[in-house]
């Protein structure tokens, strides 16, 4: 029965890093950028939902739909001022102004709403859990939900990509620029769109994660950021699908490393995992391999 | 183009050299009085820390204030300064403090930095009295260092003896935060104490960092071991998420908090239900019926608009001490900070005591530990009630 508490604990961790993966490979497997600024936009979803429901006293439902507008403003306002004039340059320059903006949202949110944690009230606050084997097994409804969400995103954004125009000229951009250029594909324009596709999903993850960890501070999105990162590069950094099981996977490694091993080297034990797979699949569980032409 | 980056440039380097002015000149009092002790404060403002540092910041204006409103033979100008949490800008802090012409210092708030500040005070000979850095390195080897909280050890054997004395439980868990110097201190001291009082810790969970959101492993450790009592020697952050966790997989033991507990009642958005029958240690309950309690807390409420915590109690309680110190040790404003410190060091180690907001009573050891009891108190309709 430990074993499964734990199974489920890991499977409600690993549905969060999912989700936030969705959005990082999403960016990265068309936009060629790592968005490290993923992270601090969940936490600003996460504020935004805080607040409308706590000062605006909306419905809880209604706080999430908040939040994705204003993620979605704000990630196609980062992509226009801050990653736009950089579209020629390095990598490594995008890379470095994407910590950039971290920097930034996470001061801005010190200053805006303080360094006091608050504390979010779970959207499903009155929801019932589930209470299996006569209350010995108990699962929290953001577990379900969580899972649930993080599987119809996959789907949906699947489909997405692979069915529709929109996602097809996505694809296009990501395997070369120019030449969907020429192909009548406005790139700027796809590229402002995966943003918001992926700070909309941010918003999601954001109210997903305080509601199953409800401290909400201005670097809550940090740590998560980066494990879903880890996530996204274990499954395949560009693969939808691939970011969902990696970060269903790092989640259960990341609980039972804590149960079974140590609380405190689990995060060594998780990132040591990743290099195993990195060196044995270098393109992560699901990636694609991509050769260069010289 | 090349002459408009350059006058971009000498804009944005005007505009950074006059906000650190602005930021310098944060929190003083432009108080010129002659006759006035010079105060100087240390401690977070900015920064994850900051809840602390403001509250003793307001806590001891509002005593420099009353005492300058009175009038007496010691009055304090005042000016409390930032350090972010962070040793070297404590440092920093403490250097400002002396170009304007430091006479003594309370502070430093947090422990990290005031291990720092408190081996530049010594060397400079400044009497240091710090109102809530507890752990007990902070004065180790140093006469002119005392503090006005107290030291984790002692937090960790009061709650043990409580504990064990009130049989509150049978089987202990405890969870902590290892990477952390006040969090282990009073987990040490706890054990060790408890084991002499012959109750069982069943289950040891710990973390490792403040920043941990996920409870899960160490709440279904502490379930799994049977344990009816979780003593929780960590801050309120951590510990807010571990009530709601426990609440979600229908855990519900005894939570014993200590004085790093006392803030979770005023976390925004916390659900207060949960903290119900939580008990906790602090030298401070805002809500009790004492008169100076009362005045204190109706003077913060209305000035800085939020219930004062145990921190604003301690700061003010600080400035009180060494007022009443500086009238016991015969200290004028044109001594300097050296011949200020050497008076007053006897004094505190002497049989001076002092009756405060925190404890009554209080006197220092020449260790520079304070020696006032942790009250125990339990939560109860979103209030502490003193047992």
């Amino acid at each position: 029965m430990t074993f499964l508490t734990y199974l489920i604990n890991g499977l409600s961790l690993g549905s969060v890093y999912a989700i936030i993966a969705l959005g990082y490979t999403m960016v990265y497997g068309i936009a060629k950028m790592l968005n490290f600024a993923h992270g601090d936009v969940i936490m600003v979803g996460a504020y935004m939902s805080f607040c409308s429901v706590m000062y605006l006293h909306l419905p809880p439902w209604l706080s999430v739909i908040v939040a994705m507008i204003v993620c979605t403003l704000l990630g196609i306002t980062i992509e226009k001022l801050a990653y736009k004039p950089l579209r020629g340059a390095t990598s490594l320059a995008v890379l470095i102004t994407a910590i950039g903006v971290s920097y930034f949202l996470q001061n801005a949110a010190l200053l805006i709403w303080g360094s006091a944690p608050k504390v979010f009230t779970s959207i499903f606050n009155n929801v019932e859990s589930f209470r299996l084997f006569d209350g010995q097994l108990v699962i929290a409804p953001e577990t379900i939900f969580t899972v649930i969400a993080c599987i119809v995103i996959m789907l949906v954004l699947t489909f997405f990509t692979t069915k529709t125009k929109l996602g097809k000229s996505m694809r296009a951009v990501s395997e070369d620029k120019a030449a969907a250029q020429l192909m009548g594909i406005n790139v700027n324009s796809t590229i402002s769109l995966t943003f918001a596709i992926g700070s909309a999903l941010a918003a999601i993850a954001g109210v997903l994660l305080c509601s199953s960890y409800p401290t909400l501070m201005p670097t809550t999105g940090s740590m998560p950021g980066i494990k879903a990162f880890t996530a996204a590069v274990f499954g395949g950094i560009g693969s939808i699908p691939g970011a969902m099981i990696g970060g269903i996977l790092l989640g259960i490694i990341e609980i039972f490393a804590r149960a079974y091993v140590s609380t405190e080297i689990s995060d060594a034990i998780v990132f040591g995992v990743l290099i195993v797979v990195l060196l044995v699949k270098p393109t992560g569980l699901l990636g694609k391999k991509i050769t260069e032409k010289v | 183009m090349k002459t408009m980056k350059k006058v971009l440039c000498l804009a944005l380097v005007l505009m950074m050299v006059f906000s650190t002015v602005a930021c310098g000149g944060g929190g003083s009092d432009e108080d010129t009085d002659a006759n006035a002790i010079k105060l100087g404060g240390i401690g977070p403002i900015t920064g994850g820390a900051a809840v602390y540092g403001v509250a003793v910041m307001n806590g001891a204006q509002i005593a420099v204030d009353e005492i300058n409103a009175a009038g007496g033979d010691i009055t304090f100008a005042y000016n409390f300064q930032d350090d972010e949490h962070d040793a070297e800008k404590g440092v920093n802090a403490y250097s400002n403090l002396k170009d304007w012409g430091l006479q003594i210092l309370m502070g430093t708030v947090t422990t990290t930095p005031c291990i720092a500040v408190a081996g530049e005070t010594f060397a400079d000979r400044v009497f240091e009295l710090t109102p809530s850095a507890s752990s007990a390195d902070v004065t180790k080897g140093k006469d002119n260092v005392f503090q006005l909280c107290f030291t984790d050890p002692n937090q960790g054997i009061t709650a043990a003896n409580y504990i064990a004395d009130n049989a509150l439980g049978t089987k202990i868990a405890v969870i902590y935060n290892n990477a952390d110097a006040y969090s282990t201190g009073i987990y040490t001291a706890f054990q060790a104490q408890l084991k002499t009082k012959g109750i069982e810790i069943v289950y040891t969970g710990t973390f490792a960092s403040d920043d941990n959101a996920d409870f899960s492993v160490q709440l279904t450790g502490a379930k799994e071991a049977g344990a009816d009592l979780v003593f929780l020697p960590i801050y309120y952050t951590p510990a807010s998420l571990i009530l709601a966790q426990a609440k979600s997989m229908d855990y519900a033991p005894t939570f014993f908090g200590v004085d790093g507990m006392d803030g979770i009642l005023a976390l925004e958005g916390f659900d207060k239900t949960l903290a119900e029958g939580v008990m906790l240690m602090t030298p401070f309950n805002p809500w009790s019926t004492d008169e100076k309690v009362a005045a204190f807390v109706a003077e913060y409420e209305s000035r800085f608009g939020e219930t004062p915590n145990q921190f604003a109690a301690d700061a003010y309680d600080c400035v009180y001490a060494i007022h009443d110190a500086c009238i016991a040790a015969g200290v004028t404003a044109d001594m300097d900070a050296a011949t200020i410190c050497e008076a007053l060091i006897p004094v505190f180690t002497g049989d001076f005591s002092y009756d405060g907001l925190t404890g009554t009573d209080m006197t220092w050891s020449t260790a520079g530990e304070v020696s006032k009891a942790p009250v125990v108190c339990v939560i109860q309709n979103g209030q502490y009630v003193d047992l």
